[in-house]
């Protein structure tokens, strides 16, 4: 890995994690969604940093080139942050659905 | 039907966008049933509120369009809360033939079974489904059939009578959004539920079926093919 690369893989992962960090002090992220975005962060960080855990991950899942680890666990990542939401979206459909006929029935009786 | 026969029987009915059909489907159940008719209203942007208030319907208005089986569910709901101990849910756009009713929910009143499907396939009747729609209800049919041990005709069929523990199951959070079809009765045989399938009569619809178009069969196919596999594999 390049100095450059290096470089390029902080500054995105230590940026990552204080947007995200910033956004939650702000209250426009909750807590609750924030810990797999932190995660994505702090994890290129480390694996910039700690460059032997990045080869030994690089050897382990058979890639050419430790560039394409980070990219392949940031990708990862980004799965497991959408798969999250599609959880959370198909809780909150179940929940609206319930309002919903809740409202209508309640309606109904007061009418 | 006698007065005793009417009071705790209702007629539900989902509707969307069913003005200019719905008042003489309610007008056509009038004479074959004084039982109860809800019309939950899925959020419909047409006349039908009115038309339904207007021909004797009770409505229960959603918010917003909720799906087919979302509306059909409010109406067991408030079924249940009105302490209605069967119940008869039927299209609001006059497809499904009121003379059938009483066909549907006599054995379920008599207790003979807990949920009587009514089928356009067991006699030969006048409805006529596109080729591709035929092939996809026979393909859900057979599937059907053999999941459930007994020959189904009809697994889409939306003109069922069931009784009141039925309706709590229909209640339940196991109920689909959209489209309750062959899934259901698989889970309703599972669940150890007595249901049979009668003869109705159908009629075509006077609008498109809901499965038109190229990408929703497809995504009716996958999502119930993908919800019959989930039921097989719980084991409540």
């Amino acid at each position: 890995m390049t100095i450059q690369q290096k470089i390029f893989a902080l500054v995105i992962g230590a940026g990552l994690f204080m947007i995200i960090l910033e956004m939650v002090r702000r209250r426009r992220l909750a807590e609750e969604y924030s810990f797999l975005w932190l995660g994505t962060g702090f994890g290129i960080v480390v694996l910039v940093v700690w460059y032997d855990l990045l080869e030994w991950l690089t050897y382990l899942i058979g890639a050419r080139t430790a560039t394409t680890t980070l990219f392949i666990i940031g990708f990862v990542f980004v799965i497991l942050i959408n798969l999250h939401y599609s959880v959370k979206i198909t809780r909150l459909a179940a929940q609206v659905k319930d309002l919903a006929q809740k409202i209508a029935i309640y309606e109904k009786e007061d009418s | 039907m006698s007065n005793e026969l009417k009071n705790h029987f209702v007629i539900i009915m989902p509707a969307y966008n069913e003005a200019g059909r719905i008042a003489s489907t309610i007008a056509g159940i009038r004479k074959f049933s004084g039982a109860d008719i809800i019309v939950v209203n899925d959020g419909s942007t047409d006349d039908t509120v009115a038309e339904a208030k207007e021909a004797g319907a009770d409505v229960i208005n959603l918010p917003f369009n909720l799906g087919y089986g979302a509306a059909l569910q409010t109406g067991f709901k408030y079924a249940l809360k009105k302490k209605y101990e069967f119940a008869v849910q039927m299209d609001a756009d006059g497809q499904h033939d009121p003379s059938s009713i009483l066909p549907l929910i006599k054995p379920v009143i008599n207790d003979e079974i807990d949920i009587v499907i009514g089928s356009r396939f067991l006699d030969k009747g006048n409805y006529k489904a596109p080729l591709v729609r035929r092939m996809g209800m026979y393909f859900f049919g057979f599937i059907t059939s053999i999941l459930t041990g007994r020959k189904i005709t009809d697994p889409t069929s939306g003109f069922q009578a069931l009784n009141k523990k039925v309706m709590e199951f229909y209640a339940s959070k196991a109920y689909p959004f959209d489209y309750p079809d062959a899934d259901v009765l698989i889970m309703l045989h599972r669940k150890g539920f007595r249901f049979k399938e009668v003869p109705v009569i159908m009629h075509n619809a006077a609008k498109p079926s809901m499965h038109g178009g190229i990408i929703k069969p497809l995504y009716y196919i996958f999502k119930m093919l993908l919800s019959i596999f989930m039921t097989l594999l719980r084991k409540e």
